[in-house]
């Protein structure tokens, strides 16, 4: 395997661990601030909170990841989205710092306010729509370049199908992937007031998150049709994607093994988001840049693929500990430790 | 309106990294001082070192939170505002930036552990190993972005080719010429830093006279003997980087020092002011001194300004910034070294008033002396964002956008500013050592304190 599919490869693998986390992280605020307007913030919050608070500043990481891993292996698409992206990412950045900091302002600081919690569930939301801009220029026909200089055209951009649905299908996805996992972490704390209304959340966002990748599939069609054949040469994995996400549905429903459930939950997840990646190959930016031609050299190939593997041989078995702690440990989720 | 992109892309970058780097500081010296507390308060089995862990991690939260949030802000803006400059350089430098988010991914796992497990370990050491990986993983990310940024000063590590990077060694490109002196300078200086600001805030607690002056007392030493040690690493390391700029980067030293003109036995000037004509009015010279630190020999010739072309001469006034660094940086050795000696001799009192007031200026002090300091690196580098391949002109975004980017992030670090301040206040001012001691440890009080 050459190195600029390792490199994207590992980098796409970031994104979804980012895509998987972030949901669960900017769902659970915008819930928190859902259950404190119709007054359920009793029955949930303290799930919500025990949950989020050693792990806030992880999520952050998914991210810089990314950004950094694809500047490196690619350089161009610094140069490119960079400068195409330079206000929604401001944007983005604004938000996850409001975001970030307020969370620690306010668990650790002082005692919870109305605006917090507002701000908190509002960027929880602002946030991927801001940054699924991203995913959308990338489809190509959103910028120019002329002399040497790139911009970005924001008619053509917001009057564009495809962005919404593609700002809804995160905005509705991560609701859904949120509420999922809050039913798992609620019923592994054996907390049954909250499994009650976190599962009904799961219910409820299935079927517009089904229906939002639909359109955006649709809005794809006629955006870019290269992409689009691509994707549907690829159907056995988004019916892989469709089997998990039935499996999931049915195990909500019944209202056993929420952990079963969630895992097919990432899978869905996990085909689909894969299997739009694999269809977009060979370009990271329809048409500007191709990712061969666009690599990094080989050298810095290779040293990127060793720092990446040194750096999981630490990772992993910190992750597994946190997890043990916090995550899985019944004890803590229980509010015993 | 008319306005320069270059100029705005300059501003914008000086502002995030003025305010990134009194939190990035603060975040790779605090978890040191964490960790040594809890260490010392473990082998002497005493709680009021226990509790200095525990309220100096209380309030590193908040200042991670606003470290990351910045630092994160600071990542995208290199491609957002520079977008040709990473194009070009992310050939050669995308290793050590992507081994500093490594680093600073270990470090924010283990904190996570560390804040929510002060209770449940059985073992005595267990919770403190835990603040180990968050030393090493603020300090790595430390030494990881200084080499990013010494490659800006020292590109090495590649060749060039048509306008491009070719034969590049990333390995090489991370450990140039002038990565070694810089780490050490800025690791060093920033144990320092926090070392100052936790003696700052231990003597003012004590000039209150609030109570709890055992405790307050106790961090003072701790942090003074550090400041102490760490000024002198800082200061050597500071004299190494001014022998490496005077080999290799005479420009930066030459304009540091006002040295017009090529010159043996060379003077250092102190202070100082450059009137309408460029001459140099109201300096204190010491004779030979600029030769002396560039060279470690009174008589050795020093580079001057003029043999550098007149457009890529950095500014003159990096000066100031020069003199105030390394002033500051002489009173942080004397005060601590006066403290050391007052309390060798048991007849006088090293907390005396006098002494405390001393202190307590050393913390805001050494952080100016950072700003000081990165503002003459960064400055001193000028008109070159890689000296000698890449120009910062031909780096920046040509997005109109920029200047309302500008504003926008402005107005984030006014209300980022402010809430930490307010946060910080309500966390401790409503708290104090003294009622947090009388609760959780009552066994600590000392006999005739106020309860």
């Amino acid at each position: 395997m050459s190195y600029e599919i390792i490199g994207i490869t590992v980098l796409w693998l970031f994104l979804y661990g980012y895509l998987i986390i972030a949901s669960i992280d900017f769902g659970a605020g915008f819930y928190a601030f859902y259950a404190k307007m119709t007054k359920q913030d009793h029955i949930i919050n303290q799930i919500i909170s025990r949950y989020l608070s050693p792990v806030w500043e992880v999520t952050n990481v998914f991210l810089v990841f990314f950004f950094v891993g694809i500047v490196g292996f690619f350089p161009s698409t610094a140069y490119y989205y960079g400068s195409a992206l330079l206000v929604p990412a401001s944007f983005a950045i604004v938000l996850l710092a409001i975001r970030g900091s307020f969370y620690a302002f306010e668990n650790y600081g002082s005692k919870q306010s109305n605006i917090y919690m507002f701000l908190y569930g509002a960027t929880g939301l602002l946030i991927p729509a801001s940054l699924s801009v991203a995913l959308t220029i990338s489809e190509g026909g959103f910028i120019t370049e002329e002399n040497g200089v790139v911009s970005l055209k924001y008619l053509e951009l917001f009057t564009s199908p495809l962005a919404w649905s593609i700002v809804a299908l995160a905005i509705t996805a991560l609701l859904f992937i949120s509420a999922s996992f809050l039913t798992y972490y609620a019923s592994r704390a054996n907390d049954h007031a909250a499994l009650k209304i976190v599962r009904k959340w799961a219910l409820f966002w299935a079927t517009p998150t089904i229906i939002m990748a639909l359109t955006t599939m649709i809005a794809l069609g006629q955006h870019n049709e290269r992409h689009f054949d691509n994707m549907l040469d690829l159907w056995w994995i988004f019916g892989l994607s469709m089997g998990f996400f039935l499996i999931a549905m049915g195990l909500l429903y019944i209202g056993r093994n929420y952990g079963s459930a969630f895992i097919a939950i990432m899978l869905q997840f996990f085909f689909a988001f894969f299997g739009y990646g694999v269809a977009q190959y060979p370009y990271l930016l329809d048409p500007y840049i191709h990712i061969e031609d666009s690599v990094t050299n080989e050298a810095m190939g290779i040293a990127l693929i060793v720092a990446f593997i040194g750096g999981l041989l630490l990772l992993v078995p910190s992750l597994f500990l946190l997890m043990r702690l916090f995550l899985f440990n019944a004890d803590y989720a229980k509010g015993e430790k | 309106m008319e306005f320069d992109t270059v100029t705005i892309s300059r501003l914008i970058t000086a502002m995030t990294l003025t305010f990134h780097i009194i939190f990035a500081t603060l975040g790779v010296g605090v978890p040191l001082f964490i960790s040594l507390a809890e260490f010392i308060g473990i082998k002497k089995k005493d709680k009021h070192y226990e509790l200095l862990a525990k309220r100096w991690a209380r309030g590193f939260v908040i200042t991670v939170a606003i470290g990351v949030v910045t630092g994160t802000a600071i990542g995208l803006q290199l491609s957002l505002v520079w977008p040709n400059f990473m194009q070009l350089a992310g050939n050669v430098i995308a290793l050590p930036l992507f081994m500093e988010v490594f680093a600073f991914f270990f470090e924010a796992i283990f904190l996570g552990i560390y804040l929510y497990t002060w209770n449940r370990f059985k073992g005595k050491f267990t919770h403190w190993f835990i603040s180990l990986p968050i030393v090493i993983g603020a300090g790595m990310s430390a030494v990881f972005i200084t080499t990013v940024n010494s490659f800006m000063n020292s590109p090495d590590g590649f060749t060039m080719e048509n306008g491009e990077f070719a034969a590049v060694n990333p390995l090489e490109a991370m450990l140039n010429p002038s990565a070694p002196t810089r780490i050490a300078h800025v690791v060093g200086g920033s144990y320092l830093t926090v070392a100052a600001i936790l003696a700052t805030i231990a003597a003012i607690a004590l000039l209150r006279r609030k109570g709890a002056a055992e405790y307050h007392k106790k961090a003072l030493k701790l942090t003074v003997i550090s400041m102490f040690v760490f000024s002198l690493i800082t200061a050597v390391a500071g004299d190494a980087s001014a022998k490496y700029l005077a080999n290799n980067q005479p420009e930066k030293l030459a304009a540091a020092e006002w040295l017009f003109e090529t010159e043996e036995n060379a003077d250092l000037l102190l202070f100082g002011w450059l009137n309408e004509d460029n001459e140099i009015v109201g300096a204190i010279r010491i004779p030979g001194a600029l030769s002396f630190l560039a060279h470690g020999n009174f008589m050795s010739e020093v580079t001057g300004l003029e043999e550098t072309p007149e457009d890529e001469r950095p500014p003159l006034w990096i000066h100031y910034m020069f003199d105030s660094m390394v002033s500051i940086g002489m009173f942080l050795i004397g005060i601590s070294f006066l403290y050391l000696v007052l309390t060798r001799f048991k007849k006088w009192d090293e907390n005396n008033k006098f002494m405390l007031w001393l202190i307590a200026l050393t913390g805001p002090l050494a952080m100016l002396a950072v700003e000081f300091g990165w503002i003459y690196a960064e400055e001193g580098r000028q008109p070159w964002i890689l000296r000698g391949y890449m120009r910062v002109e031909e780096a920046a975004t040509s997005s109109p956008y920029i200047l309302h980017m500008f504003f926008l992030f402005l107005a984030l670090y006014i209300v980022l500013g402010t809430l930490f301040v307010i946060t910080l206040r309500k966390l401790f001012k409503d708290n104090p050592a003294e009622i947090e001691l009388e609760k959780h440890y009552p066994e600590t009080m000392e006999e005739g304190e106020e309860k």
